[in-house]
């Protein structure tokens, strides 16, 4: 998986978005441990505080949590993370109806071509 | 322990009549990497010499870790300069040496991994080395001691793009946690990514100190794209007509 960057918005909230995306798609499975900030940083190839800034973030949302043994964790809590999940998935939702709504498309037209874009 | 690393007074530099650097008010804190950007001129490579105790205020006070320019702040800065210092019939290993008789904080087991990574043998001569591969020495060295300041001049300018990332991944992952790097670049896009900080500097003024992620929050755009806004030059658009 590769990490996008673009210039219009802060680094940190970006590189959170790309670790929710990761939790939540399983790359980081609930209840593994995460890498190491520095690992994350120098794979992303930015700075270990603005990594460290994503991972609290994440801390706050509750997908990760910090413990003294363990280093720091992807929650346990598999309804949570689904929840996130959710939350996404009607975000994409959202921006599919809206693109297909710029191109005159009314929402059930909309549902309807994806279906048939399925059945494929 | 100074709580800021780096704290710097109305600190001014002329050559002649010429202000290199004009008042200048900076205070630069510990385990952060900050770019010192601004176009050619602005008084970059100044500001670095004169932390670096090579060259002495006009007026003004410098103070790294509460300490003036001497024996102690030496110590604990790495420094790498705008052009190449070393004689060039050196070989990596005199260079090597060279440092470990220098600098009582050089890891040379540090030093010798990262050759051996680039493919640089102890045996290579400066005098047949690409420029790329000469700034990734003087990189190499520099980087391997476990200093509290690093001051990179221009660490970039001058390689391709592949050595770039090479030059700020090794920045990355070996600037000591406590210690804080300054690198002065015009190249802004390559380096925006592993700064905290940025401070522009035009004229010999600090005309702005932020973090990178505070600028793109207010500004919506890159500190690249900040950076060539406020440097705009009007093209010249012909004689008179």
């Amino acid at each position: 998986m590769q990490w996008k960057l673009t210039d219009d918005r802060p680094i940190w909230l970006q590189l959170t978005e790309q670790l929710t995306e990761r939790i939540v798609s399983g790359v980081y499975p609930t209840g593994s441990r995460m890498p190491p900030v520095r690992e994350l940083a120098a794979e992303a190839g930015v700075n270990p505080n603005t990594m460290q800034r994503a991972l609290a973030q994440l801390e706050a949302d509750g997908l990760v949590a910090t413990n003294r043994t363990a280093g720091r964790t992807v929650t346990e809590d598999a309804e949570a993370v689904g929840r996130v999940r959710g939350r996404l998935a009607e975000e994409k939702m959202e921006l599919y109806v809206t693109g297909m709504a710029t191109l005159g498309y009314s929402e059930e037209e909309a549902a309807s071509l994806l279906m048939q874009r399925r059945r494929k | 322990m100074d709580e800021m690393l780096i704290r710097l007074h109305g600190l001014t530099k002329l050559y002649g009549s010429q202000r290199a650097l004009d008042g200048v008010d900076l205070e630069l804190g510990r385990g952060k990497i900050v770019g010192l950007l601004g176009p050619n001129g602005s008084g970059k490579t100044t500001m670095i010499k004169l932390l670096c105790g090579l060259l002495r205020p006009t007026a003004g006070e410098v103070l790294i870790d509460g300490a003036l320019p001497g024996p102690y702040t030496k110590s604990v800065i790495s420094y790498l300069p705008d052009r190449m210092y070393f004689a060039d019939w050196m070989k990596t290993s005199d260079l090597v040496d060279f440092f470990t008789d220098f600098y009582a904080d050089f890891d040379r087991k540090k030093a010798a991994e990262m050759f051996s990574a680039l493919n640089i043998r102890p045996g290579d001569r400066i005098r047949t080395m690409s420029k790329g591969t000469k700034e990734k020495v003087q990189l190499v060295l520099v980087m391997s001691r476990r200093a509290q300041l690093y001051l990179l001049d221009e660490p970039i300018a001058g390689v391709d793009p592949a050595a770039r990332d090479f030059i700020l991944s090794t920045i990355l992952t070996n600037y000591n946690e406590s210690g804080t790097v300054l690198i002065s670049t015009h190249l802004i896009a390559d380096v925006e990514r592993v700064l905290d900080e940025a401070v522009f500097l035009q004229n010999g003024h600090v005309v702005r100190h932020d973090t990178v992620d505070h600028i793109r929050e207010l500004e919506g755009k890159s500190v690249d794209q900040l950076f060539r806004e406020i440097f705009r030059a009007v093209p010249y658009q012909g004689g008179d007509l």
